[in-house]
Parts: structure tokens; C-alpha cells; sequence
């Protein structure tokens, strides 16, 4: 048993599609990082998972749990990490703590409590109010609220979106610490590193739907193959180039000012120029491809 | 629910009903967790405001135009009324702008019905807050005129009740207009719609009967013009008709409430 099974699910905002028969299976102990960019439905597909928004068409079910008749258990089962930061500001750390713990019916308030503090290295600052801390304790902080239950399946919705490297190194680490408990998770992110690296399994969404998922190696592999040719040069050599490499059957993508040839390494003779720059071929490579968008 | 026995492991797994008490606790601790914030300032105005009207009006008028209405003492007549202008500043108003707030600026909805609270729970506890917070307040004026000869007398007990089921009613108004409204300003229309000509017909300065005929009929459907009268009824003495009175104040609280929790639900529920 999967704990997300979604099946051919439609949800519209008046003309839009905002997911447009989406199938996605989420096998329990995984971290599956759902990779799209904005506009892609990753955003709707998680509100739909908590419940806040109803699906037009298709079956979801969470932990065994079918959405939306039976959300609010499941919701009892599982942590969600949103967006946007929405801690009670003027509040106490340990208070913003204790009063999730109150609504997920934790037993032990104190006990979740202090369990969070640690895991968000925040024990010294329990009695300040949150706008007294850092933006990185801040997000710290929202991560622990999500699990102050300690739930089965996390859900996160673009965990590190606005945040400075740091920040998203330190975050990087908490959610590689939950993953290593076994805790399925589902991210949602445009950061093609940060699927990279948290990511058993990537899906990619693009208008609603999967378009290919699999391992990141896998998918580089099956999308891209081992190496990309990248070229800078003016923008009339770079169109030249371009349409030389896809008349000789290679996939050619943008990358900011250059072109990246993609699987390079199938080229004839003479068809990777000499200046390219030869690189391993990565997940954004696949992105790029797959979706047309530029990555981040 | 055929989830395999990995899924049904853990004591947390079974159905939930609805309206639990651990959900309306839950988001009731996180209103008090924020309320200890903040309650100088709110009780400060909550409790200040009715008092500027008591004043000016209880004793500048009663030293120059109005000695008596039906024999209570004018400032006693005013003081009683008050109550229900305090509630209704303390009810409408706050819930009209946490609402709004909550939802559109702070996300804090998202947080909450993402946890396993819905929305009926939500609006039912916020409800139940101010109403508490507006009953207590409710009651200053009515304390402060026992400094101008009211006497106090037992069926005053019953007014922080009054208090409570009519600022149930006006929080249910106000979370409903919150859910409603495009844009905070837009209260601006709310209030002069509703809010301020309900306060001013409600028999607070002076009796309803003094109005014409559309005006009187009109103040008997205005929830606060029966608060004021069982806020009296309590000082100076009850009538039959007031059980009626108290009836309209519970129907209107669970119109509104039933109001609000549609309108959150379309609000927040894509």
C-alpha cells in the first residue's frame, strides 16, 4: 500500500486545469520530490492532499484514507511544512509549539514540545517570541511544528523557496535527518539541487500532470544521457550551432547565454563544436527538456 | 477503509466526528496563546470606549436635558444600555478584522486546517473565543453605573449570559462578513450598514417608543435592541415577553454561526 495514491484527479480554477489527470503514487518510507515549475499544479496538489481544496475528478487516498470524506484523519497522520511562513509572530517559540500539539491531540504537550526545541536547536530561545528570531530559526521552527506529532508522511511544500544558501543548507539537513527515520515525504520544489539532493524519486510535473519520473540518476540517464556540451558564443553562432546539432538528431536546450547540447556524447564527428565545455549531464538538463522551462 | 496493516498501525488511527472538543480547545489555545499578547490594548479600548459613551452621554445629558426614563435615573437607563454597545464593539468588530486578517494576511487558516481541524471547528472555536472575551467585557458598564446608584440585583447575574449568546451571534456576523468581503476596506460599508445603526437603534439612549412606527418595528428585529432589554430586564425587573427575547438572541447566534461556517467554507476551500 502506497501512503499517497492519487488517480487521474482534475482540479479546475475556471478555465484553468490547474492539475489535469494527475496519477501519482507515493510508496511509504520514500522521499519523493515533485519537481515543476511554477504554475506546474505542485501547490494545488498539495492543497488537495490537506483537504483545502476539492478535487473536480479522479481518487485520492492518504495512509489509507479516502480524500476528501475522510481528510481530517489523515490529516491527524501526517505533518505538512507550507510555503509561506505562518507562525503566530508575537508568540512564544515553545507556545507556537504547544498549541499544534494541542490540535494534532498530542498526549504529551510538554514532552512534543521539548522534542521540537531540539530538533529545531531552538531550546535556548523556547520563551522569545518568534519575531524575535532569525529567518533561518524561523523556518527551523515552522519544519519542528510540522512534526510535532511525529507523523508518518510530511508533506512540503517548497521548504527552502526565497531562502538564503545557508539557510537552505541547514534545512537541507533537518529533512535528510527525517528522511534517514523512515518518514515518507512528499516535496514539492522548483530547485532542481534540492530535488537532487533530498530526492529518492523525482517526479516532474508540468501542466497538471506527470510527465516522467524515476530515479534522478535514472532520469538523467533515460532523458538526457551521460554528458551535455555547452556553448557561449554570440547569439547569431549560438542559433547556428543549434540548428546544426538538432539536424544531426541532438536535443539542444537553452541555458541562460548559451546552448547545452544534451547527450553529446551520441554526436558525430564535428558536431559539438571545440569550444563546448563538456559536462556530466544533470537533472536540470532533464527539467529543461521535459518542461521547456528554465530551471532554478 | 481497507488500508493494509502497515497503515493501521499507531493509537491515533481511528475516525474522527465532527465539532470535536479537542479541535475547538486546540484552536481556542492558540487565540489565548496570542490574546496574552495583547490584552492590555484590547481591553483597554474594549473597556474604555463603552465608558466615553456612558459618560457623555449618562451624565451630560442627564445634567442638562433628561433626568428620568420611565423613573430609572438617565444615567442608569444609559448605563444598562451600555452593554450591549460593548458587546457589539467587542464581538463584530474583532472578529470582522482577525478574521480577515488571519486568513489573508497570516496564513494562520492554512496552518490550521492543515492539522486535523476543519472548518466548522474553526469558525465555531473563534466564535466561542470573542464571544467569552465579549461577555466579560460586556458587563463593564453595567459594574461602572453601580457607582451611580444602580443597585445590584440578582437577575444581573444572568447578563454576562445575555452578554454571550449576542456576541456569539455578532462574531458568527462578523466572521461571515470577513469571508465575504474582497478587501478590508470594504468594511467601511459593513460598518455604516450595520454595525453603527444597529448600535444606535437599540434603545441604548433613549426608548425605541419614542420613534415612529417603522423604526419601532425594525429595533425588534435588531439583536442588540433585545440584549438592552434583557440587560434591563435584569436590573429593574423581568417580563414574560423575555423569554422570547432570549430565544431571538439564541436563534440569531445559530444563524449566524451556520452563515459563518458556509461562507469560511467557501472562502477557504477551493
Amino acid at each position: 500500500m502506497a501512503a499517497i495514491e492519487l488517480r487521474d484527479v482534475v482540479k479546475t480554477f475556471g478555465p484553468t486545469r490547474a492539475v489535469d489527470g494527475l496519477d501519482l503514487e507515493v510508496p511509504e518510507g520514500i522521499c519523493l520530490g515533485l519537481l515543476g515549475p511554477n504554475g506546474a499544479g505542485k501547490s494545488t496538489t498539495m492543497r488537495m492532499l490537506t483537504g483545502q481544496a476539492i478535487a473536480d475528478q479522479g481518487t485520492l487516498r492518504v495512509l489509507g484514507w479516502d480524500l476528501p470524506e475522510q481528510s481530517k484523519p489523515a490529516r491527524a497522520e501526517m505533518g505538512v511544512v507550507p510555503q509561506l511562513d505562518n507562525l503566530d509572530i508575537d508568540v512564544t517559540v515553545e507556545d507556537n509549539l504547544a498549541v499544534y500539539a494541542r490540535l494534532y491531540r498530542v498526549p504529551d504537550v510538554g514532552a512534543a514540545v521539548d522534542r521540537c526545541l531540539d530538533l529545531a536547536r531552538l531550546r535556548d530561545r523556547r520563551r522569545d517570541a518568534v519575531d524575535k528570531l532569525s529567518g533561518g530559526m524561523r523556518r527551523r521552527l515552522l519544519l519542528a511544528r510540522g512534526l510535532v506529532h511525529e507523523p508518518r508522511l510530511v508533506l512540503l511544500d517548497e521548504p527552502t523557496v526565497g531562502l538564503d544558501p545557508q539557510i537552505r543548507t541547514e534545512l537541507w539537513r533537518l529533512i535528510g535527518d527525517l528522511k534517514a527515520r523512515g518518514t515518507t515525504i512528499l516535496m514539492s520544489t522548483h530547485y532542481i539541487e534540492e530535488a537532487e539532493r533530498l530526492a529518492d524519486e523525482v517526479a516532474v510535473m508540468h501542466r497538471g500532470r506527470i510527465i516522467s519520473r524515476g530515479r534522478p540518476a535514472d532520469l538523467i540517464a533515460e532523458h538526457a544521457g551521460r554528458q551535455t556540451a555547452e556553448v557561449y558564443a554570440p547569439p547569431d553562432r549560438l542559433a547556428e550551432l543549434r540548428a546544426g546539432a538538432e539536424a544531426a538528431g541532438l536535443r539542444v536546450r537553452p541555458a541562460g547565454p548559451a546552448i547545452a547540447i544534451v547527450g553529446s556524447e551520441r554526436a558525430d564527428d564535428g558536431a559539438i563544436p571545440r569550444e563546448a565545455v563538456l559536462r556530466a549531464a544533470t537533472l536540470e538538463d532533464v527539467f529543461v527538456l521535459l518542461t521547456g522551462e528554465e530551471a532554478e | 477503509m481497507d488500508a493494509t496493516a502497515s497503515l493501521q498501525e499507531g493509537p491515533r488511527r481511528t475516525a474522527m466526528r465532527r465539532l470535536e472538543p479537542a479541535a475547538i480547545a486546540g484552536v481556542m489555545s492558540r487565540e489565548v496563546a496570542n490574546f496574552r499578547t495583547y490584552w492590555r490594548g484590547t481591553t483597554f479600548s474594549s473597556v474604555l470606549e463603552p465608558l466615553v459613551y456612558l459618560l457623555a452621554f449618562g451624565l451630560g445629558l442627564s445634567a442638562t436635558l433628561v433626568d428620568e426614563v420611565d423613573g430609572v435615573p438617565y444615567i442608569q437607563f444609559v448605563g444598562t444600555g451600555m452593554v450591549a454597545t460593548a458587546v457589539i464593539f467587542s464581538s463584530a468588530l474583532p472578529s470582522m478584522f482577525g478574521t480577515f486578517v488571519k486568513h489573508r494576511f497570516q496564513n494562520t487558516y492554512e496552518a490550521i486546517l492543515a492539522a486535523p481541524v476543519d472548518v466548522e471547528e474553526l469558525v465555531t472555536a473563534e466564535m466561542l473565543w470573542i464571544a467569552t472575551r465579549s461577555a466579560v467585557y460586556g458587563c463593564t458598564p453595567l459594574v461602572v453605573t453601580f457607582f451611580w446608584g444602580l443597585d445590584p440585583e440578582p437577575g444581573m447575574l444572568l447578563v454576562p449570559l445575555f452578554a454571550f449568546v449576542t456576541a456569539l451571534g455578532f462574531s458568527g456576523f462578523g466572521v461571515a462578513m470577513a469571508a465575504t468581503v474582497a478587501k478590508i476596506d470594504q468594511f467601511n460599508y459593513v460598518t455604516a450598514l450595520f454595525v453603527t445603526p444597529l448600535f444606535l437603534v437599540a434603545g441604548t439612549f433613549f426608548p425605541i417608543e419614542g420613534l415612529p412606527r417603522g423604526f419601532q418595528v425594525a429595533a425588534q428585529l435588531n439583536p442588540l435592541h433585545q440584549l438592552v432589554e434583557l440587560v434591563r430586564g435584569g436590573a429593574f425587573g423581568f417580563e414574560a415577553v423575555d423569554l422570547l427575547r432570549f430565544a431571538f438572541l439564541v436563534a440569531f447566534a445559530l444563524v449566524t454561526w451556520r452563515v459563518a461556517i458556509v461562507r469560511m467554507r467557501a472562502r477557504l476551500i477551493d
